[in-house]
């Protein structure tokens, strides 16, 4: 018994009339956890009722805490026939279950039905105590922390990055169970969510166990998704980092029973090296570690240099047989960090990392893209016990991006994600992710041990560290052009690089970045079974090379050189493949300038053709000029070849204008992409994307093809004045947002009445519905000017015959224009003081805690200490200002005030975003991960405002239900929020419709910076204790 | 080929206001697009037709989803459906302070583009606030057709005769008369004052609750209001006039905590009223009246032989209205009474207000020297509503 569920019904608002005699309701409340049910009184003849129950409590295992969710019925007392159900409401209580996530779960909460939407709210209040279970072989995984966020989330700080971890969960549809054709379609529909959420709770607690397994206590970059497989049934699939977190504001967490193993934990950094013995001596050790990741002055490099040489002496050559190849320092620790890295991978089935962000030092080297598609057929799953089939497939898809990023001389793909696309019986499943070289010591539990960390570190400097090559020049998986890093000179960059993780925040960008998109519509024969199957996989490779083609060519258009958070979904319908890539064009400075398209005719006889064609030619080169005026793409033409100059500069991105001799090379193009799809019969075919040995990129016009390709490359509506957009978490190039934050969800179905479409046809309507999407954003959200529109996620699917359906789910956000225009020095400065600040701040988290007294003179030779630690990095000006936000005595101040303050305004205002973070706010505490699936289903659509009118209204009501979770769980934000799903269904001759939304992120508490500083706190910041202590209760 | 669906949902809701009273205003949604397009301001974002209509229809959901709750603002408070950014209470004050209570936007000039995004200064009233007050805001000319009318269902048929009039689509005088049927069906039987019941129940300002308070009071004493002799007079006379009805002369004026208290009329007071006839039929009281008021006027009145010659009359007019008000059916014609027997004598000898005004005080003020008369306080209670409903309805 290791555990107690206590629950509390207040009271109830807002309740629909449910007896029309009376224009009143009559209602009670059924409280079912597992197969316990309790009930409230009769609150007779009222739309408010005041239930006031006692507590209900629930003895229950642990791990049925995890799984089953709590399941909140709201009913009309009817004496003579059944009583009648107003609504539901599903609560998942695992964030009580983590000692570091919310203590209490108290609020009001949308009683929501299938049918009808949300009707009226009830104010419910849970908690759970939990008792130590030393059971070893407990089947629970309390404790583990879930994050949506790809990075690693703010108030914690990264012991050790154990590595991938993956479940999944089958069972039968219960839309399609016999059952279905006698109960009614809410009942269907409850039958279903109740399903998931337990399927959810089962899958995250699985997924915990290996993770304790793993000697870690959390995952990071958990992504869940669903595959409605139809007759054969349901899948509920995981896959996420483990890590081993460390609280960073209470040094004190890492004892506290949440973490399963403390002894590993926590094991010390050895600072034997520690640049600053300042910071060494005072306060508790562990945040000090910290230290180890922060961007680290220029100091540090020379003392590497020194160890490196013992180094070598262990560096025995496998896999680079001319090892000296680049000839440089850089050559040999390279090596040995591939074998260390090596070493800690290799014990790893699947060195794979969900994460897009990491913390400084740990990316290495990145290799390039790596994705992996398979066609299968489904089949009904037999034993929903022994979901082999399913595993089987993803574990022949996952080996496969191995082996891609193994010829990539790379031993872990970071930003790795995995997707299925289904219709009717068959199914695509996909994986990509980023082929990358990571430094070892972030990866065992041991290695920060057994290796001084100075060793490891690569000498490259940060900010083009990453893009220099990690495979073997002579030995190239691919062609490709190398030249020398046009940041330091001396190790080998590739032309172009594409990437599915986030910009590193160290990098050194040119400019301003921008949503690329490439957009394929190819018409399918319709077709049966294993037919299917093969027609399908016979189309993929074109997709796959035709989408690499607009990306190039529209990243060239750009005068960009780099793709990040490339995302490229290929979706299947019943006569047509959708394939749509998005990702996050920049100008990398360390790469070198993209050459033009240049236009070729075939027949250059005829003189209007050849003036059609210079034609285009002046029209691409326009587009391309003005592009890099509008994204201030001001390419620097030389470089240096003394790294003293960058390092010694701080911020490694300074390009000095010195000349030097060296060529510029000739641009050419070159893929990256290593890709492959198997068919069912596991046929596996490579393909060199690659354009052969051009040296300038050429697109030859020789047909109606060519014509059209480059008409839509200038079709690509300019973005309006005022607006930037990129899907990846930051906008390079602007640092300096102010407040203003817009979520939302923009969906689109197109209907396709004509019948003998080409694909040059369906490209062209495929092509308008995106740029006609993205032109009415910018429209809406006019009034943020100036803004950029970050994590710009687009989904397609066919959901039937005719239809195309696009999603999008973004956050717009404001930022300041006139420190926009500063010097773009000045901005990176300032992204590097925010790192800088930010491990301060961990540095002074710990104290806050010490001291009950928040007296400041406690903390001022801490910060004497820190400023001296901080100056050799930061400019004396903005040092203050660092130090002034990062005060932790504010918070403390602020975190007491708001809950004093608060004077019953009666709903938190919850900010939701799909990023990782809130723009001039601090992220104080992760309360819990929101995971949440939704059914609305009508059968009066018309009288519901159409299919528009029905989406509209549950779109509001899946948010409105989001706030109001994580509001009751204290928190004032969702931060990495995404809509994994919406499927939408249509009948309109029956007038029915039906609509599934799957949203999960991880709710938090954030603090303004302002507040911060100042220390009256607006009410509406509700702490975890404000909203907890039942404020929320004011009626 | 066409555009199926097509939504867009933030989770901060967003609400055109220009939009917003283009819906209130009763627009279809290609109406409100054409309005929109000749602002200008497709030019101004460089957006074309089509991104304007699938915005336009975006807030035209959003408005209607909304509707529900405003018909019952005080659950708009606390809804969890829309968040709706608190700055919106700034713009509504503001726009409340210029006490527009009665808004007849032009098209012209509700196009200006408002910033919903600019940080709030002013978070103590609820964000909804902005929405409630525009969305029961009601038309002048509309106003004035109803009011005093049954708010039944027979007159809401009427009601696109009154749109065919006024101009206003029937779409919003619908909503208008809706909204006063509501309020009046709320307050009707509620203790206390009417406007702080309106307040309370609907969200509304100080000045659109006091409005609504005098069109729930006209519709349920159904005063006629309608008739050609009182079309000079504006719905704002009226308001007046009912607030000093309400004060002084229902049940809430002697008593404060009793039903229908500021809807009714105080009956024991209006049967009283028919002991005021001493003053005109009793002759030597009527004489003395009139030599005490003439002795105190001389000199002052620029009308002085006019009212000399027609004192009798107006007294007398004054007087027998005082003692119809018992019958249900004479309450009604309240005003035009007034207009007939003492408004339209007067500007036909070419009384100027100030001429009336001390007509009035000295003619109630003198009635305290007559001994023989018994009756001061109801007489007080009487002029002090009469005088004042005059002074205000004496304009061109």
């Amino acid at each position: 018994m290791p555990g107690k569920l206590k629950v509390r019904i207040v009271a109830g608002r807002h309740l629909p009339v449910m007896d029309r005699a009376s224009d009143l309701t009559d209602a009670f409340v059924e409280v079912k956890f597992g197969n316990t049910t309790f009930k409230t009184d009769v609150f007779p003849k009222s739309l408010n009722p005041q239930w006031n129950s006692e507590w209900f409590k629930f003895e229950v295992d642990d791990e049925d805490l995890q799984d089953e969710p709590l399941q909140i019925t709201v009913l009309d007392h009817d004496t003579y026939s059944a009583n009648d159900a107003i609504g539901k409401v599903y609560i998942d209580i695992d964030p009580l279950l983590s000692s570091e996530a919310a203590t209490v779960i108290s609020g009001w909460f949308p009683i929501y039905d299938t049918i009808h939407g949300i009707r009226g709210e009830i104010n419910v209040v849970v908690k759970v105590d939990l008792f130590n279970d030393l059971n070893r072989f407990r089947q629970s995984s309390c404790g583990v922390k879930f994050f949506c966020t790809t990075s690693i989330p703010k108030c914690y700080k990264v012991v050790t990055v154990h590595g991938f971890v993956e479940e999944l969960v089958v069972n039968e549809d219960p839309e399609y169970q016999w059952i279905d054709r006698i109960r009614t379609p809410r009942a269907s529909n409850e039958a279903r969510q109740r399903l998931i959420s337990l399927m959810s709770g089962e899958l995250q607690r699985k997924i915990g166990l290996k993770v304790l397994e793993m000697g870690g206590n959390a995952v990071v970059g958990y992504l869940q998704c669903f595959d409605l497989e139809g007759e054969s049934g349901l899948v509920v699939r995981a896959i996420g980092t483990a890590c081993t977190l460390d609280k960073l504001s209470n040094p004190s967490a890492a004892l506290l029973p949440a973490c399963n193993s403390p002894s590993k934990e926590i094991k010390e950094t050895p600072f034997s090296e520690d640049p600053n013995p300042n910071t060494h001596s005072s306060g508790p050790s562990t945040p000090l570690k910290n230290q180890t990741y922060s961007f680290s002055p220029s100091k540090s490099y020379s003392r590497q240099s020194s160890s490196s040489d013992t180094d070598l002496s262990l560096t025995p050559k496998t896999g680079m047989g001319s090892g000296g190849s680049a000839g440089k320092e850089g050559g040999p620790p390279k090596t040995l960090l591939r074998q260390q890295t090596q070493t800690a991978l290799e014990q790893r089935e699947f060195p794979f990392f969900t994460l897009t962000c990491f913390p400084p030092g740990f990316l290495v080297h990145v290799g390039g893209v790596v994705s992996a598609r398979s066609v299968k057929l489904l089949d009904r799953i037999h034993n929903p016990d022994e979901p082999e089939t399913r595993d089987a497939w993803w574990e022949e898809i996952r080996q496969e991006i191995k082996s891609h990023a193994k010829a990539l001389g790379c031993h872990a793909v970071i930003g790795y994600s995995e997707s299925t696309s289904i219709c009717e019986e068959v199914c695509i499943l996909s994986a990509s992710g980023t082929a990358a070289v990571l430094n070892p010591k972030f990866l065992q539990d041991g290695s920060l041990d057994n290796y001084s960390e100075h060793r490891l570190e690569e000498p490259s400097p940060p900010s083009c560290g990453f893009c220099h090559i990690p495979y073997d020049e002579l030995n190239m998986p691919f062609p490709a052009h190398l030249t020398y890093c046009y940041n330091c000179r001396k190790q080998k960059v590739p032309d172009v690089l594409f990437t599915t993780i986030d910009l590193p925040v160290e990098a050194a960008v040119t400019g301003k970045g921008c949503l690329i998109q490439a957009r394929l519509c190819r018409l399918k024969k319709k077709a049966q079974g294993e037919a299917n199957a093969t027609a399908i996989s016979n189309l993929l490779p074109f997709m796959e090379y035709e989408l690499h083609t607009q990306l190039m060519n529209k990243l060239k258009l750009r005068g960009m050189n780099a793709l990040f958070g490339l995302r490229i979904q290929i979706s299947v319908g019943e006569n047509m493949l959708v394939g749509l890539a998005s990702a996050t064009g920049v100008y990398l400075t360390a790469l070198p300038t993209p050459g033009g398209i240049q236009i070729a005719g075939k027949t250059p006889s005829d003189m209007t053709y050849e003036q059609h064609i210079s034609n285009m030619q002046k029209k691409i080169n326009d587009t391309i000029a003005k592009n890099k005026e509008l994204y201030e793409i001001t390419p620097p033409k030389l470089f240096t070849l003394d790294p003293e100059v960058s390092t010694f500069k701080g911020q490694n991105t300074e390009i000095s204008e010195e000349v030097i001799g060296s060529p510029i090379p000739e641009p050419r193009q070159r893929s990256r992409i290593f890709r492959s799809h198997s068919e069912s019969s596991d046929e596996i075919s490579e393909l060199d994307l690659s354009h052969g040995k051009k040296d300038a990129f050429v697109l030859e016009i020789d047909d109606a093809d060519a014509v059209e390709d480059i008409h839509s490359l200038l079709i690509d509506a300019p973005l309006p004045a005022g607006f930037y957009s990129c899907n990846t978490e930051i906008m390079p190039g602007i640092y300096n947002w102010t407040t203003g934050l817009q979520m939302f969800t923009s969906v689109r179905v197109f209907r396709l009445n004509n019948v003998n479409l080409t694909n040059q046809g369906l490209n062209k309507i495929f092509n308008d519905l995106c740029e006609n999407l993205l032109k009415s954003l910018y429209f809406k959200l006019r009034s943020m000017i100036p803004c950029c529109l970050c994590h710009v996620n687009f989904t397609v699917a066919v959901p039937e015959d005719e239809l195309i359906q696009v999603a999008v789910t973004a956050v717009a956000m404001t930022f300041d224009k006139d420190q926009a225009q500063e010097s773009w020095k000045a901005s990176v400065d300032k992204a590097l003081m925010k790192v800088i600040a930010e491990n301060e701040e961990q540095l002074q988290f710990p104290l806050e805690l010490c001291s009950d007294s928040p007296g400041a003179q406690l903390f001022s030779p801490r910060k004497g200490l820190l400023e001296s630690a901080s100056a050799q990095a930061i400019p004396g000006a903005q040092r203050a200002s660092s130090l002034e936000k990062a005060s932790p005595q504010a918070e403390g101040h602020a975190r007491v005030r708001s809950t004093t303050a608060y004077t019953g305004s009666t709903i938190t205002v919850v900010k939701m975003t799909p990023l990782s973070f809130i723009p001039g706010a601090k992220i104080i505490k992760y309360v819990g991960i929101i995971n949440m699936f939704f059914i609305r289903e009508t059968t009066s659509l018309r009288e519901e405002g159409g299919v528009s009118g029905f989406l509209h209204a549950f779109i509001a009501e899946v948010f409105a239900m989001v706030r109001a979770h994580v509001a009751a769980l204290g928190g004032n934000a969702v931060v990495s929020y995404i809509m994994k799903e919406c499927v939408f269904m249509e009948n309109p001759n029956k007038n029915q419709a039906q609509c599934l939304i799957n949203v999960s992120g991880d709710a938090v508490i954030f603090v303004r910076e302002s507040e911060l500083e100042a220390i009256p706190v607006q009410p509406q910041t509700t702490s975890s204790q404000a909203s907890n202590s039942g404020a929320d209760v004011t009626t | 080929m066409a555009m199926e669906l097509d939504v867009f949902v933030g989770n901060t809701t967003i609400m055109d206001e220009d939009v917003y009273l283009l819906w209130l205003d009763g627009y279809t949604v290609s109406d409100a697009v054409s309005m929109r397009m000749k602002s200008g301001i497709l030019e101004q974002c460089g957006a074309s037709q089509d991104v304007l209509e699938s915005d336009t229809m975006d807030h035209y959901r959003t408005f209607q989803m909304t509707e529900r709750l405003l018909h019952n603002p005080s659950k708009l408070v606390n809804q969890l459906l829309f968040q709706i950014p608190p700055h919106r209470q700034n713009m509504l004050i503001e726009r409340w302070g210029g006490g527009a209570a009665i808004v007849k936007i032009t098209v012209q000039k509700c196009y200006k583009i408002l910033n919903p995004f600019s940080p709030s200064l002013a978070p103590s009233l609820p964000p909804s606030l902005a929405l409630t007050g525009r969305y029961y805001a009601f038309d002048e000319a509309f106003v004035r057709e109803v009011l005093g009318k049954k708010l039944s269902k027979g007159t809401k048929k009427d009601l696109d005769d009154v749109s065919a009039k006024t101009g206003i689509t029937l779409k919003s005088c619908r909503r208008q008369f809706d909204n006063f049927k509501r309020v009046f069906k709320v307050v009707e039987e509620m203790k206390g004052p009417l406007v702080e019941n309106i307040h309370q129940n609907f969200l509304l300002s100080d000045r659109l609750a006091r409005d609504y308070a005098a069109i729930v009071f006209f519709a349920n004493s159904r005063f006629e209001t309608g008739k050609k002799k009182l079309q000079y007079l504006t719905f704002e006379d009226f308001a007046f006039c009912a607030e000093q009805l309400i004060q002084n002369w229902t049940l809430g004026a002697v008593d404060s905590m009793v039903e229908d208290m500021d809807v009714d009329l105080d009956k024991e007071f209006l049967q009283d009223l028919k002991d005021l006839k001493v003053l005109i039929t009793d002759k030597d009281m009527m004489d003395q009246h009139k030599s005490l008021v003439c002795t105190a006027l001389r000199g002052k009145l620029q009308v002085f032989s006019e009212m000399e010659g027609s004192f009798k009359n107006l007294s007398r007019g004054l007087v027998n209205i005082a003692g119809k008000l018992m019958n249900n059916k004479d309450v009604r014609d309240l005003f035009i009474d007034l207009v007939e027997k003492f408004i339209e004598p007067c500007k036909s000898d070419k009384w100027s207000l100030n001429d009336v005004r001390l007509f009035l005080t000295q003619h109630t003020n003198s009635v305290r020297a007559l001994d023989a008369f018994k009756h001061q306080a109801v007489w007080e209670r009487y002029m002090r509503v009469i005088q004042s409903c005059i002074l205000k309805m004496y304009h061109d």
